[in-house]
């Protein structure tokens, strides 16, 4: 699966052909001595044949080029006749070192040092020049490639392991971070530079003292042997090309320094350079544990700068809307219903529109769909509904209806309720979505449209008499996918529904037709998730393209594109003010975008495991955030700390959702279980005071069991969605698995 | 170093796949090869675990891999689709492995009419789980799921049919049975149906219920619109219970559960033969389960006469394999029990009868057929040869009711062998080798003496698949007072109330059976098989199956096999074995001392010396109620 977009992709290769040209005669001169005994392949082999010669020749090449760059047509004459190379062979090779030769910025290092060789000698007479420039010429590339003695890679990395082995404990626990992206950055080095058996020993003698979290990488990594394989290995090429952060304190970093510089340690000094990002910081240095509930993404922790843009993750002033007197309900209500209306207008309408949130973005920060007579009448709905909300707590406890699917085969993949959970829908792996109907109002189709035209349009009931009778049933089904739907996702006014398949598409369906009106393409690739926005109108799509796009339902192209994860974006959520996405990625990480202009505002580093779910508190502060290593992080949006991790489940966590007011949230899994853990109390033992916000450093409470409310089993049934209702009944659903 | 981090595809088989489409790989290539095959099954995997997470799955699919492989741009690999595990088998000569891939006939599976229909529908029902998050209100899924989906009338049918079958009317029993048999709308009904099947456990004190129960079991299998899929492991289980369990109702010597034993076990085999390709590996987890038993000394003996009767019902191929290596094992057990004679080991020596029967039955036929596939063998497999033809029709027990798919005589079908000899892990039949037909003659006759060589010898011949008379006078249990004559000759011959007896030292020895094949024989054996395939379904249909000819045929039996051998008829013989041996003497056994056998010669045309037999024993009555097959031994009690 070569998921990677044609743009970076050859950025990449650009990149990489630089070392890699220039490294290629080194690769042979100074791993002469261990390709007697590599060369169990006849592709090395065949060279090896003539393997001094070879080399000569390389550096001869090498050196043709260079002087070819630079103009020197005559001394390249005269080299050529010298060394009685042919044309062709030059050729050749120079096409492969002209990727290499222009735009070599950060290499001008080598460069310079070559070409002051070479001017400086550049007067003596020519054929003198190559006999003794020779070495030196070879001596500069080989230092280049950094990359000179690779069976002093274990001696390397080894002393750097005794040294922080042997500093002091404040210090060891923040320099061990070091040892992950090293190991990998060398193992990948010989790798890349076909020193096969070194790197396999290389890798059998370091990879155990990594941290356990990375054992799936490391997994990926030990059958990586060749350099062919690199080329596939779009992960492993991202973490050769993006830095690696870590967070090290001064004191550990003066200490790293002054011992590397002491050992002239040069190699390592240079992959720290080149390929880490050290984000140092003043004060105290953190703890093993610290460290720890930060570390385990992909590419390291995420640099403090990246995390200070402010988010607006206030909600937005709620629309003013009349409630209508409604007589229905007064007579239910007897006398009662009069003076409750009123205060049901002031607590819905007033505490929470007329105060404008601080945190909150400009009510135009983007545009958003203006509201419908439909739109508002379901306002009205939602607000009749809130009054009669369950307050919930430790004490008080939802009840949860498990919504069963039978006969699924195992091929339920995703699903989703309406907000007002009157309509279910269910992604197969059988390419098909399936609507069903929740209530007992059966599901209908709007008439054709010669049917349509005789209906009388001015009469009251015209919304009813459209609807065909005939296709009255509790569930339709959708085809046009090609492939398993991942995932579901209704609209807020219950007319559309998205889809997001295999086949690389987002499909927009109509629930008035119950057929597809849109296919946007964009992905590519198998689309892992979709998600409206809770304004309808836009929505986001994530998928193994690694990026994350936002569509809006009129526009067959994106709005905006979310790159920056370095693998799979798995799940996507909107923020409840629908300025931002927050989106979940198998690199381990959760970013928050701002829909604005597209900027990453939030990476959120913390998980072990692929992230499968998110959910944003109704309030809009907390993302909370599920992966598949079964532990639950919870995260405060405004500061970008993470504020708490919830313990317990046994198996990726593929739902999340917090109760319609926020004190419960409700975790699904597949180890058949629904937890509801008490996320008033996680949210406020959190002390965000200024050190910890301004530093990022976190002390995490291991509180998971006192805020576990309760542990709910269904019977194999893994649970793939969860939603509260209104009334803040939970709503569980799954596939029942028989085996 | 050398620590293997994760499979590797040795060179060697990357050779070898190379070989076999024709490309010669030198060393270096395969090695080559091998490493980078490695990488991207590697990739591969890791690729298709993220379809697995997506989909929500523990379980990693063939799809997932194919979808893998797909975005990769590599031609997707087809046919793996199937649920069941293909069983990846070692061939014994040379280290080859191979996944087993029978062929499918296209054409029968388009033209079939079972076409597995009412595949339930996805749905989805919802139930309060957690009332305030307090107390499961109801259990989830108790009933199977597809139940859940039942319209009225098919609950309605449900109803019905369970009533009428566990029901008292056996009119009506017999009409549900009959309409289950047919019924094509019932495939939602069918895990309902199995779950009451799986009721078994719970009534094993009603003989009478469970032979309703198993009924009800037949009716499912035969019942050609029903898909059974993985119920048949369910189903299994359930026949498996009434063959082998101590079930509650043998605590009381009058209830006859030999009988039901007997049915189970036939139709056991009916449902291997018919629907044991449905579930991969169903045949080696019977045998090993029966096997279990039967080496299980603690069990008691009508348990070992379920694994007997049950392995024979399997085919003489399961016998062979397992109740023959046991033998010498169980002998001695079998032994002491049969020779104390002290009054309180009256009950346990009467059952240890019936086991010595049964073996002696499973054996004997075990040789007659070893030797005919010996002959087949021998004479070619010439299609046109009627002994082939007949072989492959009626060489099976014909049971009354049950017209189960013959059982090929030559080869079982390739999946059982193939199977056997692949065994499973530490499986004892892994170094089984066959042993020869003569050297288990003898081992056997050891055992068995003189009874095993009359009945070997007087057998029903080739074609006659079942003893074509009415073989089990079924005299004690029913009606005892018809049973006056018989009780005559139990006396004179405790053991083997029927039966004939050689006189070696004129003839030689006892031989081997194969019988030349012949259009005589061949003809009671299709005629029977059409009787028995027209009979009806119920319990009353077992009982009377047995056209009347046969009853004839056994009349004049004795007369004609003493006489030059009339070419009119097959000479058919039937015979009982043990008689009323409870409480007296049991000494047919002692036979077995008298001569030394001589090897057998397996070409000498057995008829030549069976017409010599005197016939000792005679039979009884002709069977009523209870037709026999092979095995079904009957023993008044």
């Amino acid at each position: 699966m070569a998921a990677v977009q044609d743009g970076p992709m050859e950025l990449d290769a650009e990149k990489e052909t630089k070392p890699e040209i220039l490294s290629d005669g080194t690769s042979n001169l100074s791993g002469n001595t261990a390709s007697g005994t590599l060369s169990s392949s006849p592709l090395t082999a065949a060279p090896a044949g003539g393997a001094p010669k070879m080399e000569d020749q390389q550096t001869l090449i090498a050196v043709l080029q260079f002087l070819k760059r630079n103009k020197l047509s005559e001394s390249v004459e005269i080299l050529r006749r010298e060394a009685g190379l042919g044309e062709h062979q030059e050729d050749s090779q120079a096409t492969d070192g002209s990727g290499g030769g222009k735009g070599d910025g950060d290499g001008g290092d080598a460069n310079s040092l070559l070409s002051r060789v070479f001017i400086t000698s550049a007067a003596a007479p020519q054929s003198m020049l190559v006999k003794k420039d020779q070495p030196d010429v070879s001596v500069v590339l080989s230092a280049y490639s950094q990359q000179g003695d690779p069976p002093l890679y274990q001696v390397y990395y080894s002393g750097l392991k005794n040294f922080i082995e042997s500093v002091l404990d404040c210090h060891r626990a923040e320099l061990s971070q070091l040892f992950y992206p090293l190991f990998v950055h060398m193992y990948l080095e010989l790798v890349y530079n076909n020193h096969e058996t070194k790197a396999k020993a290389f890798f059998d003698k370091f990879s155990g003292d990594q941290e356990c979290y990375y054992q799936d990488d490391l997994r990926i990594l030990c059958g990586l042997t060749k350099k062919e394989h690199l080329k596939g290995n779009e992960v492993l090429l991202d973490f050769r090309t993006s830095r690696f952060v870590l967070r090290i304190s001064r004191d550990s970093y003066q200490l790293l320094k002054r011992h590397l510089q002491e050992r002239h340690n040069n190699q390592i000094w240079n992959i720290i350079q080149e390929h880490l990002y050290i984000d140092i910081f003043d004060g105290m240095p953190r703890s093993k544990s610290q460290i720890d509930s930060m570390s385990g993404s992909l590419a390291g922790e995420a640099r403090r700068e990246v995390n200070k843009a402010k988010v607006f993750y206030g909600l937005l002033k709620e629309p003013e809307i009349e409630v209508p007197l409604d007589d229905e309900d007064d007579e239910a209500e007897n006398e009662e219903g009069k003076p409750k209306k009123k205060k049901t207008k002031k607590d819905s309408l007033g505490s929470k529109s007329k105060k404008q949130d601080p945190n909150a973005p400009q009510q135009n920060r983007i545009p958003l769909p203006e509201l419908k007579d439909s739109d508002k009448l379901d306002k009205i709905m939602y607000m009749k509904e809130s009054t009669k909300r369950i307050r919930l707590g430790p004490e008080n406890l939802p009840s949860i209806c498990f919504y069963t699917f039978l006969n699924a085969f195992q091929g339920l993949t995703a699903v989703d309720f309406t907000d007002d959970s009157s309509l279910l829908a269910g992604g197969f792996a059988d390419s098909t979505v399936r609507v069903w109907s929740v209530t007992p109002k059966k599901l209908r189709k709007v008439k054709s449209t010669a049917e349509l035209n005789v209906i009388d349009k001015e009469s009251d009931d015209v919304l009813e008499r459209i609807m065909d009778e005939k296709t009255a049933s509790e569930s339709k089904i959708l085809h046009g996918h090609s492939g398993p739907v991942y995932g579901v996702s209704f609209s807020p006014d219950r007319n559309y529904l998205l889809s997001s398949s295999e086949d690389g598409t987002v499909r927009l369906w109509s629930l008035q037709t119950f057929t597809c009106l849109v296919g946007y393409k964009g992905h590519n690739y198998p689309v892992w998730d979709t998600q409206f926005s809770p304004f309808g109108y836009y929505f986001v799509s994530g998928g193994h393209d690694r990026v994350a796009r936002l569509w809006a339902t009129d526009h067959y192209q994106p709005l905006r594109i979310f790159a920056g994860h370095l693998a799979d974006v798995t799940c996507t959520q909107f923020h409840p003010n629908s300025n931002y996405v927050a989106t979940g990625s198998t690199d381990r990480t959760v970013r928050l975008w701002d829909v604005l202009n597209g900027n990453c505002v939030r990476i959120l580093t913390g998980h072990k495991g692929p992230i499968h779910s998110l959910a944003f508190s109704p309030n809009g502060k907390f993302l909370a955030s599920g992966s598949t290593d079964g532990r639950v992080l919870l995260w405060d949006i405004g500061h970008g700390l993470m504020i708490g991790e919830l313990k317990g489940h046994t198996d990726t966590i593929y739902a999340l959702k917090f109760s319609r007011d926020g004190e419960i949230l409700a975790s699904g899994s597949m180890d058949n279980t629904v937890r509801l853990w008490d996320s008033m109390k996680a949210f406020d033992e959190v002390e965000t005071d200024d050190f910890t916000a301004t530093t990022g450093h976190i002390h995490l409470p291991d509180n998971s069991q006192e805020l576990l409310l309760g542990m709910y089993h269904s019977k194999s049934t893994p649970v793939t969605h969860l939603h509260f209702t209104r009334r803040n009944l939970l709503l569980a659903a799954g596939a029942y698995n028989s085996q | 170093m050398e620590e293997r981090r994760f499979a590797e595809v040795p060179r060697e088989s990357i050779k070898l796949m190379a070989e076999s489409s024709g490309v010669e790989l030198s060393e270096e290539v395969a090695a080559l090869l091998a490493e980078d095959v490695c990488y991207r099954l590697r990739e591969a995997t890791q690729n298709s675990s993220q379809f697995m997470r997506h989909a929500k799955r523990r379980k990693l699919s063939v799809e997932d891999l194919n979808r893998a492989l797909r975005w990769s741009n590599t031609e997707t690999i087809c046919g793996y689709g199937a649920q069941d595990a293909l069983p990846f088998r070692p061939l014994k000569e040379g280290e080859l492995f191979f996944v087993e891939d029978r062929e499918i006939n296209l054409v029968e599976l388009a033209l079939a009419t079972n076409i597995p229909k009412g595949c339930a529908e996805t749905m989805v029902r919802v139930h309060v789980s957690y009332l305030d998050g307090k107390g499961n209100l109801e259990p989830q899924g108790t009933v199977p799921t597809a139940v859940q989906s039942l319209s009225e009338d098919l609950l309605k049918y449900y109803q019905q049919i369970t009533r009428a079958i566990l029901g008292e009317d056996p009119h009506l029993m017999k009409v549900a049975l009959l309409d289950l048999q047919s019924n094509s709308k019932i495939a939602a009904l069918l895990p309902y149906f199995v779950y009451v099947i799986s009721g078994v456990k719970s009534v094993s004190h009603d003989l009478d219920q469970l032979n309703r129960l198993l009924h009800m079991v037949k009716s499912l299998v035969q019942n050609p619109y029903l898909y059974l899929g993985s119920y048949v492991r369910s189903l299994v289980s359930s026949v498996m219970y009434c063959i082998l369990e101590p079930l509650a109702a043998s605590i009381n010597p009058l209830n006859d559960h030999w009988t039901l034993r007997d049915y189970a076990a036939l139709l056991l085999s009916h449902i291997f033969w018919t629907h044991g390709d449905l579930v991969s590996g169903l045949y080696h987890q019977i045998l090993l389960s029966l096997q279990k038993v039967l080496s299980d000394p603690v069990r008691p003996l009508c348990s070992h006469y379920g694994a007997v009767v049950g392995l024979h019902a399997l085919g003489w191929k399961a016998v062979e394999r397992v109740l023959y290596p046991h033998l010498p094992a169980y002998w001695a057990n079998l032994q002491a029990v049969l020779d104390d004679y002290s009054v309180s080991n009256a009950q346990v020596k009467a059952d240890g009868h019936k086991v010595y029967g049964a073996i002696l039955v499973a054996v004997e036929r075990l040789l007659k057929m070893k030797a005919l596939s010996l002959t087949l063998a021998a004479e070619g497999s010439g299609a046109g040869l009627p002994g082939t033809t007949t072989g492959a029709v009626g060489f099976r027990e014909n049971s009354p009711g049950l017209s189960p798919p013959s059982e090929p005589l030559s080869e079982p079908p390739l999946g059982i062998a193939s199977h056997l000899q692949a065994g499973g892990a530490g499986c004892p039949w892994e170094e089984w080798t066959p042993v020869s037909l003569p050297a288990m003659y003898c081992e056997l006759y050891s055992f068995f003496g003189d009874s095993l060589a009359v009945r070997f010898s007087t057998g029903p011949p080739l074609g006659g698949a079942t003893p074509p008379g009415p073989c089990q006078p079924l005299e004690g249990r029913k009606e005892p007072a018809s049973s006056a004559p018989n009780l005559e000759n139990t006396r004179k011959m405790p053991q083997l109330t029927a039966s004939m007896n050689i006189s070696p030292r004129q003839d030689g020895s006892p031989r081997m059976e194969p019988q030349p094949p012949s259009l005589a024989a061949t003809v009671p054996g299709r005629s029977l098989a059409r009787s028995s395939s027209s009979s009806s379904v119920s319990r009353s249909r077992s009982s009377s199956s047995h056209p009347g000819r046969s009853t004839s045929q056994s009349r004049d039996i004795f007369p004609k096999a003493r006489f030059p051998l009339p070419q009119a008829g097959p000479p058919a013989f039937s015979f009982i074995i043990g008689g009323r041996q409870m409480g007296r003497r049991c000494q047919g056994r002692r036979f077995q001392t008298s001569f030394t056998p001589t090897p057998p010669l397996t070409t000498h045309p057995p008829r030549a010396y069976a017409h010599k037999l005197p016939v000792i024993g005679r039979v009884s009555k002709p069977v009523r109620r209870w037709t026999c097959s092979h095995y079904s031994l009957h023993l008044p009690l």
